[in-house]
Parts: structure tokens; C-alpha cells; sequence
């Protein structure tokens, strides 16, 4: 049941990422979604299914993308796994660590992502400062904000349930 | 004892999967010729599903723009940008016949060159990681595409297919990274070769310190990399510096704005037909 969920999170994420990238300013998503469900995944499950999500996740956006099949998949999985032992070794149960997490996964993973490439002298993305700095901010409040909507949404059906039998009474 | 059993697993597990990545990694750098076959039946398989997203999409989309909304207005709307678009393209292609008609290589080369065949495909992607710049369309190799054919919109040159699959191909935009073309200043014919540089904007390199380029100068395509037909507006040159002893520092701002392409033409005619000596520069790589 959790493989199912981690896998549909994946293609949703995968599919959301190419189709709302057509419709966001200037053609790229800042986020990137698939990122957020691997960390995601990591903090809440730990290292392996971090690691695991990471593997798979990465290697379909590798072979969607036009580049070298196991770059995005070898950054995805170390992410996940760091991303994992850090959820078992810290409390990471409020938004600030959960923020700076997501941050640190997103700049780890343009490092290994853009540093393999250059490594092998494939593709060179220059200084990306800013562009880094901005999907690692729009990827760690999405991550919050996906944090706080699975854990707070429960609750407030049940409020609002709780709510109308009163005033039905 | 079962937790640190547990880590070492983990541990092991993890070295295993980053010692996997690293050989199909290597595996690809040896070998890089045509597109790897992991990829283009994922690509192939995946396509489907952003087909399917995209309809979905789109149903929504004209659900509430067509019948919730301004019903009449967006038909006429959609009926105007079709012309517009139908007339632009007609723009390009006079332009374009134009040129030709002005060197003295079309007096000796008397074949027609007007006829294009394009062939309408609609964007149902975009690329899966930002740091690629691509699109997928609804056209593959059943309806003619073959990779490098170069995709066209009304304002001008978008990119070239580089992943064909059955019903849908991969499109690599000119903005992208890799991305290259052979271009020319319209006014002053001073030649060039356009690269991407990963964002909305594009740099023009190779040019000579002496060629005579202002800004607002028409780049167009020049071509030679026998991909993208000669005459096709890449841009407008936004600004021009000195850059070293022989060279110019030249950025293009692109003709098409990328971002809200929503259908393009793919230029369908035989690389043979097209004006380049059949140099490949449209990759980089």
C-alpha cells in the first residue's frame, strides 16, 4: 500500500512537473516536485525508501530528459538517503527544520546534478546561482506547505464534522 | 543490535545503488551515438501519460473557457489567431523567399525553394527537469517526423526534434543549454552560429569584431547546419560588445516567446531540400 502511494506520488509529481511547466512564466517550473516527494518520502519513511524513491524517481525524469540516464537518479538517491538519515537522527517534526532540509536537499542536489555533468564534460550550467537559490526556496515551501496540508487536513474534517452535529443537536 | 543491523544494510544498499548509477552512467558516456533505448521507450510510454494529463488538461480548460466563460468570444479569438498565425507564417515564408532572391547564389541555383511542407503539431509537455529546456508534441515518426527536422512557429524558429517516438516527439528548443544554429545579421549578412543559454535569452558567437551590427539588427537563420531552413527569424540582437581581440559578445532576444507555445510546425522537407551544406551544428555536442 505505501509502495503504491510513494509510486503514485512519483508519477503525479512527474506528470504535474511537465504539464504545469507550459503554463508558469517563462516556460520552467521553478519547484521541482519530483525532488519534494523524494525528500518527502525520506523524512517520513527513512533512508532506504528515501534512497529507493530517489532511484526511481530520478531515473524517469533522466530518461524523459534529454540527458545522460543516471545523473539525475545518482543525485536523487543520495538526497534521499541523506534526507532519510537526517529525519531518523534530528527531530525534524516543524516547519523551520523541515524548511532548511529542504533547502540543503535542493542545493545538494544541483551540486551532484550539475557537478557530474561537468565532470564528465557533457553539459556546463555556468553560475547558477540564483536559479538554484530560487527552486531550493520554491521546493522547501512547497515541501512545508505539503508537510502541513497531510498533517493538518484530518483534523479540520474532523472539526468541521464535529461542528455540524452540534448544530444539528 | 537490530537498528545498527539495519543501518549497515541500508548502508550497503545505498553503496550498491550509487555503484549501479555509476555504470549506467558509464555505460552511456562510451557509447553516446543515437539516443539510448531506455530512454526512448520510457519517453514512448510516458508520452501517453502526459497525453492523457494534457487532454485532461485541456478538457478542464475549454470546459470553463469555452462554455463557462466567454463561449463566442473565445471562438472568435481562437478563429483570429489562427489567421494571424496562417498569416505570419505566409510572412515568414515571403521573407525568406525574399532573401534568397537578393543572393547571388539563388541566381545560379535555380531549384524552388519556396515549398516547405509543414506539418501543425500541438505541445502536450514540457521538459520532466528545468534544468532542460524541451517540449513534447503530439507528432512522432507514424505522421513523417525524423529527428533534427526543425520546428517552426509564427514568430519564428522554436528548436528541433531530437527523440522521435510513434506518436510523439521530444523537442529540443533553441533556448536549451546544447541548442545551436547557424544564423546572420538580415541587414548586414555578417554570420554566426546562435547558442542557447539555458535561460530566455539567446548568444550569438563567432562573429567578427569588424562585422557592422547595431541593436535591434534581425537575426535570422543562415542555414549551414543544414538543420533549420535558411531566412527564418531567430530574434532580434539586444546587445552588442566587444569580446576579445577577434570576436563579438552578442546577445539575441528570442523571437518566440516560449512560454505560452501552444501549437507548432514541424518542417517536414527532406534535409537534402533545405539551403545548408548538411553541417550538424544544430547540437553542440
Amino acid at each position: 500500500m505505501r509502495v503504491a502511494g510513494i509510486a503514485l506520488a512519483i508519477v503525479l509529481a512527474v506528470a504535474l512537473q511537465t504539464t504545469l511547466a507550459r503554463f508558469l512564466v517563462r516556460g520552467t517550473f521553478a519547484v521541482d516536485l519530483v525532488l519534494v516527494v523524494v525528500v518527502y518520502v525520506a523524512l517520513t519513511f527513512g533512508p532506504v525508501a528515501g534512497m529507493l524513491t530517489g532511484t526511481v524517481a530520478g531515473l524517469i525524469q533522466d530518461a524523459l530528459s534529454s540527458g545522460i540516464i543516471g545523473v539525475g537518479g545518482l543525485a536523487k538517491t543520495v538526497v534521499g538517503f541523506l534526507a532519510g538519515v537526517i529525519g531518523t537522527q534530528f527531530i525534524v517534526a516543524q516547519s523551520l527544520p523541515r524548511f532548511v532540509v529542504f533547502l540543503g536537499a535542493t542545493v545538494l542536489h544541483a551540486l551532484i546534478f550539475m557537478g557530474l555533468y561537468a565532470l564528465l564534460d557533457v553539459r556546463h550550467f555556468g553560475t547558477p546561482y540564483a536559479a538554484v537559490g530560487g527552486q531550493a526556496v520554491g521546493n522547501a515551501v512547497v515541501g512545508v506547505l505539503a508537510f502541513q496540508l497531510v498533517e493538518l487536513l484530518p483534523g479540520a474534517v474532523e472539526r468541521r464534522r464535529m461542528q455540524r452535529t452540534r448544530l444539528r443537536r | 543490535m537490530a537498528v545498527l543491523d539495519l543501518r549497515q544494510r541500508s548502508g550497503y544498499l545505498f553503496l550498491g545503488v550509487v555503484l549501479g548509477h555509476i555504470l549506467l552512467i558509464s555505460a552511456q558516456v562510451s557509447s553516446r551515438t543515437g539516443v539510448p533505448i531506455l530512454e526512448a521507450v520510457t519517453f514512448g510510454v510516458f508520452a501517453q501519460v502526459q497525453r492523457t494529463v494534457s487532454s485532461g488538461v485541456e478538457g478542464v480548460r475549454h470546459l470553463w473557457g469555452g462554455y463557462i466563460g466567454l463561449r463566442h468570444v473565445k471562438q472568435e479569438n481562437d478563429d483570429l489567431k489562427r489567421r494571424l498565425a496562417d498569416a505570419e507564417i505566409a510572412v515568414q515564408q515571403q521573407r525568406a523567399l525574399a532573401d534568397r532572391a537578393r543572393g547571388l547564389e539563388q541566381l545560379l541555383d535555380m531549384r524552388d525553394h519556396s515549398a516547405l511542407q509543414l506539418t501543425a503539431a500541438e505541445i502536450i509537455g514540457a521538459s520532466s527537469t528545468p534544468d532542460f529546456r524541451t517540449l513534447t508534441i503530439d507528432k512522432g515518426t507514424r505522421d513523417g517526423l525524423r529527428r533534427d527536422m526543425a520546428i517552426l512557429a509564427p514568430n519564428g524558429v522554436v528548436g528541433r526534434v531530437v527523440v522521435p517516438t510513434g506518436r510523439a516527439a521530444k523537442v529540443q528548443l533553441l533556448i536549451d543549454r546544447n541548442a545551436a544554429a547557424g544564423a546572420l545579421i538580415e541587414r548586414s549578412r555578417a554570420q554566426g552560429v546562435v547558442v542557447g543559454t539555458g535561460e530566455e535569452q539567446l548568444r550569438m558567437d563567432f562573429v567578427s569584431e569588424a562585422s557592422d551590427i547595431v541593436n535591434g539588427d534581425v537575426v535570422v537563420t543562415s542555414g549551414i547546419d543544414g538543420i533549420y531552413p535558411k531566412g527564418y527569424v531567430i530574434g532580434r540582437v539586444e546587445m552588442v560588445e566587444k569580446n576579445g581581440p577577434s570576436y563579438r559578445l552578442i546577445l539575441v532576444k528570442p523571437a518566440v516567446n516560449f512560454s505560452v507555445l501552444e501549437q507548432v510546425l514541424v518542417v517536414t522537407t527532406p534535409l537534402a531540400a533545405h539551403d545548408g551544406a548538411g553541417v550538424d551544428a544544430g547540437a553542440r555536442e
